[in-house]
């Protein structure tokens, strides 16, 4: 196949930068659950890589349950930004906590 | 720990029309949050970015995005594309539209388009057949898949996308699922980026019709079987690339074609440029 | 204004290079096309002739992708134009709905020639005059210019793009194989003597804050890339453009579109009267067939018979107070058309005096024997 090289990489990467191993911290992930957008799809609990989420029994206002955080993963989330990504409903997003 | 707060990508949404029309597990969310992730990157102002999309399900996602957006006639957002790049080259056109919208109905502009090196990008959402009225087979359908008119399994050969469009001379060729978020992304920024051409297809689940039809119960399972077939090769035999749902083939994704070829809008703005200039 | 567009004064010229001037003098900068008899000069000689004046040309796959380029090119702030005959327009009639519903200016000129099907390609007929009406699917209202003269070709075709521009309506040329081919004399008047509508489009920030007004004839167009964000849909919208399935939307909406060309149609109406101060005998015709009428009309007077005509110049919206005026004072209307029976049916509703068709089978001028035995038998 053709395949021309293509100019300046990097600058389209989107994923996030290597961690750097000489760092001391893992980045901490706070998640935000949109409730009321979710459709119980379950691809923020199947694919995130720390299993730090799970359904919910809260039932929304369209009779889904939204993800919740599991019992005991409360500062699991490394901010990795699947959930966020793999959602198609706009529904669960992450921010990432600065350490100072 | 959990709040109720403003989605960060909702900037570049409609989201007063949030939740979408989608099912639960459809692919387009995702594909739709890629789109916009893209855009939010890129360094082409926002007034540029225009969207065109047929009739169809996919069809609906530019009336999610906050851009200018088309929503057309089944079949012919590429011809309404095409008439909107040439006028004004300055608009990032794109074409976001499902398989049987530009593969079937509209099969005869995409194949041109690509041909005359048009400079826009479109991104075909495959879910194997027509969503929107209720997962009737089309040109993409797998043989021996079964659909709400394939009772006795599809006896169609079915079109292999990239190949088709590779052949064609697009500028950029790849193929992903809506499994594979981050690399659509940075596809639809590369391929915004190109001259001429562009197309990626994503492979994408639909639960309701393909999904019930072909024994994946939800969303989760369709997803699932990408996860475990998807075999990245950005080097591929393109003839080899079609999809079955055997399990005994892989799933090729990848970016296949990246290429520099004289686009439509470098040669007609020469050909003006000469035609002026003639006495 | 540009100084190669076609230099004023006499020319001896065909129909469809006429046409294809009169659009560059319109402003027009977009062409779709594809090649099909008897229109297929005018593309050809937008072709040459558009890049001269920096406008864009393009050929397309077919005429539904011709008329989905003109409409986008149109959204981007073009004035788009493409041309035509019978098997392309029914290919266009999707996307001519699509340019009504999103309040598209466009002209299309339909250069009628024999059908049904692939008919007769090189021959002369008169067979889309229901079609350019109803051709579309879903409630709206056409506006169809009828040509009978190489001149009419050229100053209907700059009136159609103006038309197009007021009403923010798709706009349609309808002539014929005829009048595309023949020969005769134009004049090209000083252009400032040629009223040409630019288009108003909308500043931004929107001073409107929606893309539609359903409450107004006529708002400025919202073109892309202007930062306005908005939807623009081909399914029922509101006036944000969003999509909806509300009974209540679709009658605003369609209203909308329906009204704006109605409440106005004494302004976009054109006609012209010959001889029928005195008639007793209306003949209304259009486009080449008027053309034989009136030599019909000259020896039917010679005859004692006193005819006269009504040429609807506008097919679309009919002249039909006219008509309803004319009918007061005569006994009887003749149609010639080529084609079975098609306008006839659209002016018996305006009219209680008996309308009589006459019927010209597709393939040549009508001969103004014919139209004379026809009256003389039912007149007398
Ligand atoms: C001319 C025309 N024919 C048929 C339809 C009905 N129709 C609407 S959407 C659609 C199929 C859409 O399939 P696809 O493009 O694959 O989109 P999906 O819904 O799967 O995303 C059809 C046949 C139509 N709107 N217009
Ligand atoms: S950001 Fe990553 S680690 Fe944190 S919850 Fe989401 S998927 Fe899991
Ligand atoms: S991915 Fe989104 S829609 Fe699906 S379960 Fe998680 S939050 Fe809900
Ligand atoms: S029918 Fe299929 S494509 Fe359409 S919204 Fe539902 S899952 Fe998505
Ligand atoms: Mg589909």
């Amino acid at each position: 196949m053709i395949n021309l090289d293509f100019e300046s990489e990097k600058v389209y990467n989107t994923g996030r930068a290597p961690i750097n191993i000489h760092a001391f911290k893992v980045p901490l992930g706070k998640v935000h659950i949109i409730k009321e957008r979710c459709k119980e799809c379950g691809y923020c609990w199947t694919y995130c890589p720390k299993e730090v989420l799970e359904k919910s029994d809260y039932v929304n206002k369209n009779g889904y349950h939204p993800p919740r955080i599991k019992k005991g993963k409360e500062s699991a989330c490394v901010a990795c930004g699947m959930c966020e990504a793999i959602c198609p409903d706009f529904a669960i997003f992450v921010e990432e906590i600065k350490n100072e | 720990m959990i709040e109720e707060a403003i989605h960060p990508k909702d900037i570049y949404l409609r989201s007063d029309r949030f939740p979408h029309i989608w099912c639960p597990g459809c692919g387009l969310g995702i594909v739709l949050k890629s789109y916009v992730d893209a855009i939010s990157k890129l360094d082409i102002p926002l007034d540029h970015h225009v969207l065109v999309s047929g009739i169809g399900c996919t069809a609906r996602l530019p009336g999610y995005a906050n851009v200018d957006s088309y929503h057309t006639t089944h079949g012919r957002a590429i011809p309404f594309a095409t008439g909107l790049k040439i006028v004004n080259p300055e608009l990032q056109v794109t074409v976001i539209s499902g398989d049987g919208d530009l593969f079937n109905i509209g099969g005869n502009h995409i194949i041109h388009a690509a041909r005359r090196n048009m400079d826009i990008l479109v991104v075909c959402v495959n879910n194997f057949n027509y969503g929107m009225t209720g997962g009737q087979h089309g040109a993409t359908t797998p043989e021996g898949a079964r659909t709400s008119t394939t009772p006795y399994g599809n006896i169609e050969h079915s079109f292999n996308l990239p190949y088709i469009m590779a052949s064609l001379g697009a500028s950029y060729v790849a193929r992903w699922t809506s499994l594979h978020v981050r690399q659509l992304t940075k596809s639809i920024m590369k391929a915004m980026k190109m001259k001429g051409f562009s197309f990626i297809e994503v492979i994408s689940p639909c639960p309701p019709n393909f999904g019930k039809y072909n024994k994946f119960n939800d969303g989760l399972s369709q997803m699932e079987f990408f996860y475990e077939n998807s075999v990245l090769d950005n080097n591929a035999d393109l003839s080899e690339a079609y999809i079955d749902f055997s399990g005994k083939r892989p799933l090729i994704v990848g970016e296949f074609v990246q290429r520099i070829r004289p686009s439509y809008i470098e040669l007609e703005r020469d050909l003006i440029k000469r035609a002026m200039e003639e006495p | 204004m540009n100084k190669k567009l076609i230099k004023p004064g006499n020319y001896f010229m065909n129909g469809n290079f006429a046409c294809a001037e009169a659009a560059l003098i319109a402003g027009m900068n977009f062409y779709a096309g594809y090649p099909i008899t008897p229109s297929s000069e005018i593309m050809e000689r937008l072709s040459y002739r558009l890049p001269q004046v920096g406008g864009h040309f393009i050929e397309m796959e077919d005429e539904i992708a011709s008329m989905a380029a003109i409409v986008g090119a149109s959204n981007a702030g073009a004035k788009a134009m493409t041309a035509t005959s019978g098997p392309g327009f029914s290919l266009m009639q999707e996307n001519i709905g699509l340019a009504v519903i999103t309040e598209t200016p466009v002209v299309i000129v339909d250069e009628m020639r024999g059908g049904p099907s692939t008919g007769l390609p090189t021959r002369v007929g008169q067979g889309d005059v229901m079609q350019a009406m109803w051709g579309t699917h879903g409630d709206h209202e056409a506006i169809a210019y009828a040509p009978s003269s190489v001149q009419e070709m050229f100053d209907l075709t700059i009136k159609a793009f103006n038309t197009a521009e007021k009403y923010r309506n798709p706009v349609i040329v309808l002539t014929d194989q005829v009048i595309g081919h023949m020969s005769e004399r134009l004049l090209v008047k000083n252009y400032e003597e040629y009223e040409v509508i630019e288009r108003e489009i909308r500043k931004f920030p929107d001073p409107i804050g929606k893309v539609h007004d359903f409450s107004i004839d006529y708002v400025p167009m919202v073109i892309a890339g202007k930062g306005f964000h908005y939807n623009i849909d081909s399914l029922t919208h509101d006036e944000m453009g969003y999509p909806s399935n509300d009974p209540k939307i679709e009658e605003m909406m369609v209203r909308h579109l329906v009204e704006k060309i109605r409440k106005n149609e004494d302004n976009i109406v054109e006609y012209k009267e010959y001889l029928t101060d005195d008639a007793e005998v209306l003949i209304i015709a259009y486009g080449i067939t008027a053309r034989s009428s009136i030599e019909a009309i000259r020896k039917l007077r010679e005859k004692g018979i006193r005819a006269g005509m009504l040429r609807p110049i506008t097919l679309w919206p009919i002249p039909k107070r006219k008509i309803e005026r004319l009918s007061e004072k005569i006994h009887i209307i003749f149609v010639p058309e080529i084609n079975f029976g098609q306008y006839s049916h659209a002016i018996r509703e305006h009219t209680k005096v008996p309308v009589k068709e006459i019927h010209f089978p597709p393939g040549a001028v009508p001969d103004p024997k014919i139209i004379i035995r026809n009256i003389e038998g039912d007149a007398t």
